[in-house]
């Protein structure tokens, strides 16, 4: 979505005739697609992402998840450009060895998020193109999502959807666990045996009309007895 | 030892605005934890700027003025990243500490990141000097601050409204620093003060003012296409600040329909 935005103008047919040589600046970016999601419930939180590693019209990978597990209580999704995910994750594990070292504590969902943030921002002028989406428990053992952009600006959410699809995953989230624009609705807590089911549905439907998403699902749910594992396949087309 | 039964005690809050104000007069112990002992470098601007593949998020509507009974600051919660609402339920306001709160508009991140500089930055010189800085101090602080980047992408303007003597300062990243009655900032800001204006005096009751305020904000999101979404309230006094509960503006964009 955003990626063809970049190119030219939104809405407008481009014409094709030659207008002279033109230089083409090498474009330290790529862009690898793939979709991250991210659902906290009251006692549990999934972070769950597609396997596809594209770029251009080409698929370099179908079994490239984007969740990276961090802490027993906290995975991170990246999607974005890959080399920049696979640099930042490096990153976030040396600083969080560093943080058990020097304060003899694990970091907590909530600090890490923070730490991301200042991570994110030391490179305003050069930013890693990376999409970030971190699920995990608080301290309290509640549900937690953190939501970033690529330069750093974050907040706690219930739910968020990040990467190629997450406009139109947006929207049906927004419904289906927010309950908004609904009238006279019930507003029925989220179990996870629900929200696991919701999430598998969604990216199936993301996969039919995204064509960066696809190949195969990885679902990770944690809760306080620790992290599990799922992986569902989807659309290899 | 002594630092991890400190950390459990005060847990640190780094970044998460608590719903619940704050009545402390002192920043407390807990801003002083923020500082990490790692090296947490300012952004440095590098020569070569790199087109970015992706929009960053900007577009609000923002104001504040001052009356007698303090200082009021409003402002929608509509975060948008060139045509979709990045999120609609953003914080633009962010409490400094607990007598300084700012709002933000220009670039989320730019705001949310050099509004955590300057509460660091307020607590390290209240440890220095003894004395807490003043509302026109601290704009002045972030003023000198963001003036290494002018000229860079950075886009961060904010209103700094403090009550020590009930002061309003606009700070902006192109190196304004105005001092103020009354403000309003963003893509919004034209709608918004059509309606202070006309409106806005000193001798105004904290309702009159609050209704003012939320009127303001919600005909600025009625026309500006990148404002919209709920609006949120704060007024801040010389016991320090507190927080509207925020109010969703579909239901007044209802009633102004069928009028």
């Amino acid at each position: 979505m955003i990626s063809a935005q970049a190119f030219g103008d939104p809405g407008k047919m481009k014409d094709y005739h030659y207008t002279g040589p033109v230089e083409h600046r090498f474009s330290p970016y790529a862009y690898n697609g793939g979709t991250v999601l991210a659902v906290a419930g009251d006692d549990f939180a999934i972070v769950a992402s597609d396997t596809r590693l594209s770029e251009g019209y080409s698929i370099h990978s179908r079994d490239s998840p984007k969740c990276y597990k961090l802490t027993d209580t906290t995975v991170l999704g990246c999607s974005g450009f890959h080399g920049d995910c696979l640099t930042l994750t490096k990153i976030i594990d040396a600083r969080l060895k560093m943080y058990k070292h020097s304060n003899n504590k694990t970091m907590t969902s909530g600090a890490i998020a923070a730490m991301l943030s200042t991570i994110l921002y030391s490179r305003r002028f050069f930013p890693y193109y990376v999409y970030n989406i971190i699920g995990g428990l608080d301290e309290e053992g509640k549900g937690a999502v953190y939501s970033f952009d690529p330069v750093g600006s974050y907040q706690r959410d219930t739910y968020k959807a990040g990467g190629s699809a997450s406009a139109m995953l947006q929207p049906l989230l927004d419904n289906q666990i927010g309950f908004k624009n609904m009238e006279g609705v019930q507003h029925v807590p989220l179990t996870q045996e629900k929200a696991v089911q919701l999430v598998k549905d969604v990216f199936i439907s993301a996969a039919e009309r995204d064509v960066y998403t696809g190949d195969a699902l990885r679902v990770c749910i944690i809760t306080k007895e620790g992290l599990k594992e799922q992986t569902v396949p989807l659309r290899k087309d | 030892n002594k630092l991890a039964s400190q950390l459990s005690v005060v847990p640190i809050q780094f970044g998460q605005i608590n719903p619940v104000p704050s009545s402390s007069a002192i920043p407390s112990q807990e801003s002083l934890l923020t500082s990490s002992s790692l090296p947490t470098s300012l952004p440095f601007a590098s020569s070569q700027p790199v087109p970015l593949p992706f929009p960053m998020s900007h577009g609000t509507t923002t104001l504040a003025f001052l009356f007698q009974g303090g200082v009021l600051a409003a402002a929608d919660t509509r975060s948008s990243c060139s045509g979709l609402v990045a999120c609609p339920a953003s914080q633009k306001i962010l409490p400094i500490h607990s007598h300084l709160v700012g709002t933000t508009s220009g670039t989320s991140a730019d705001c949310a990141l050099w509004k955590r500089i300057l509460s660091r930055e307020l607590r390290l010189y209240q440890l220095r000097h003894g004395r807490r800085l003043s509302t026109s101090g601290a704009a002045k602080l972030l003023s000198h601050m963001l003036h290494p980047f002018k000229g860079t992408e950075l886009c961060v303007a904010a209103t700094l409204c403090g009550w020590d003597g009930g002061e309003l300062f606009y700070v902006c990243s192109d190196g304004t620093r105005l001092q103020g009655k009354l403000f309003s900032v963003g893509s919004g800001s034209p709608y918004a003060y059509s309606i202070l204006d006309q409106g806005v005096q000193w001798g105004l009751t904290v309702a009159e003012a609050t209704s003012i305020a939320r009127e303001a904000v919600f005909r600025a999101t009625y026309r500006d296409a990148y404002s919209g979404n709920c609006v949120d309230i704060y007024h801040i006094t010389s016991k320090g600040w507190t927080r509207r509960r925020r109010e969703d503006l579909k239901e007044d964009s209802k009633k102004s329909e069928a009028n």
